[in-house]
């Protein structure tokens, strides 16, 4: 599903609300569990989300990973250097600390990913591999929603469509 | 050896020496020589007074008036703790954490002590439980003032990298660590700090005065160590407890990061 609608109509607020990362209000369900019923971290790992620009908490890129083979094949896949996980997060360009964001969230398989304009910094090759990542996550059963400026990439990606504009969320049909 | 009374005279002559400062500000336009009179005038009055206050404090030896002496103390230190915070908490938090932390620290450091080391007749005499007190107290306040400080500036400046691991699943002690360790970091270096020069580069005030009032350095040296002991474990107790019971307020019980908690930066 992607989240489409002007800058600062709250897309992004949108997105954090299901994660629960601000005070909310209103029921969301995963497989008919209510997220209440969860403590905050499990429902959070089922239902991740990934920020534009996320941050990082320790100097190596490499210890933001917990599964470090999975996460150097994926990188691979994204066209990022297998050495860069030995980097430290300095030395990352805006575009490579996106993707790493993004694997970061991957390699712990959540049911549902909320991805806050994932392929917005990147040139057109690199914006490929993440679209072909996440067909795949999306054939294993993954539920994405994830905001997009490109109309073209929701046609790609969408199975059903959002719109946020003057506080209010609406599907749009085609 | 003995103790040497001074009379009001014998100070005056080294009163004399505070002029120096204020000719120094004449001679060199330096525009300090109000702040100097108010400064010495302030020190003066203040002093003398609190010299009233204990000397009717010892005569009493009352546990209620030795609370009450200690309580006022400690609602000072509360508020000098939380006083040049970069990014207070808001409301009454901010006051409520310093004041709770610095006593509850302090407080049991100095009953311990009482009770157990000095174990002056009836405990809470005042002639050891106040000095002694204030002593802790000065030492904690710093501890918790730092830790405090270094935790919130840590969380607003950190914000991106706590809220990615809360994303991820952490909880919100595991998003917090980083900033976590270093506010008891700094919360607790300066008496590490203290510790390590004492004797090479400062004699402690309070092992001098002794000195000068006649007690054999020998006794004078174990006073030290056990203050020096007493400071060290207030220190952390009151950093940790304040640290903790911080980093619990800026987040909730769903594991949000709540910088809406803080005072807004200006």
């Amino acid at each position: 599903m992607v989240v489409s609608g002007p800058s600062g109509a709250g897309k992004s607020l949108l997105l954090r609300a299901i994660a629960d990362l601000d005070p909310n209000e209103g029921e969301i369900l995963l497989d008919d569990e209510s997220r209440e019923a969860l403590p905050a971290p499990l429902w959070r790992r089922r239902v991740t989300y990934v920020a534009a620009e996320s941050g990082w908490w320790a100097d190596a890129v490499g210890a933001h990973f917990a599964h470090r083979d999975e996460a150097a094949a994926l990188a691979r896949s994204l066209g990022l250097p297998v050495a860069c996980l030995d980097w430290p997060v300095a030395r990352l360009s805006t575009g490579e600390r996106q993707r790493l964001a993004l694997l970061r969230a991957l390699v712990q398989r959540p049911r549902a990913l909320l991805l806050d304009e994932p392929t917005s910094g990147l040139d057109q090759n690199a914006a490929e591999a993440v679209e072909t990542l996440l067909r795949e996550a999306l054939a294993r059963g993954t539920t994405i929603l994830m905001v997009s400026h490109d109309p073209a990439q929701a046609a790609r990606l969408a199975s059903r469509r959002l719109r946020v504009e003057a506080g209010r969320v609406w599907e749009e049909r085609r | 050896m003995n103790f040497v009374p001074l009379g009001y005279g014998d100070v005056a002559i080294a009163g004399v020496l505070v002029l120096a400062n204020g000719l120094l500000s004449l001679w060199f336009a330096l525009g300090l020589e109000r702040q100097i009179a108010v400064a010495t005038l302030r020190m003066v009055i203040q002093l003398v007074l609190v010299g009233l206050v204990l000397h009717a404090l010892f005569n009493a030896v009352s546990p209620f008036w030795t609370l009450l002496a200690a309580l006022v103390m400690i609602a000072f230190a509360g508020r000098e703790s939380i006083a040049r915070q970069e990014r207070p908490f808001a409301g009454w938090w901010s006051y409520g954490l310093g004041t709770s932390t610095v006593m509850l620290a302090a407080g049991l450091v100095t009953v311990l002590a009482l009770t157990t080391a000095v174990r002056p007749q009836p405990w809470y005499d005042p002639r050891f439980a106040i000095p002694l007190l204030g002593m802790i107290l000065g030492n904690t306040m710093n501890g918790i003032s730092l830790g405090l400080n270094t935790l919130t500036v840590g969380a607003a400046r950190e914000r991106n990298a706590i809220e990615a691991r809360l994303a991820l699943g952490a909880t919100r002690w595991e998003a917090f660590s980083t900033v976590t360790r270093g506010a008891l970091k700094s919360g607790m270096l300066p008496i590490i700090n203290s510790m390590s020069a004492t004797g090479l580069v400062a004699l402690p005030g309070m092992m001098t005065g002794q000195i000068l009032s006649g007690v054999a350095p020998e006794q004078a040296v174990k006073y030290q160590l056990l203050i020096m002991f007493l400071i060290a474990g207030s220190t952390a107790l009151g950093s940790l407890a304040a640290v903790m019971l911080g980093a619990s307020r800026l987040t909730d019980q769903r594991h949000r990061l709540r910088l809406d908690r803080l005072r807004p930066a200006r």
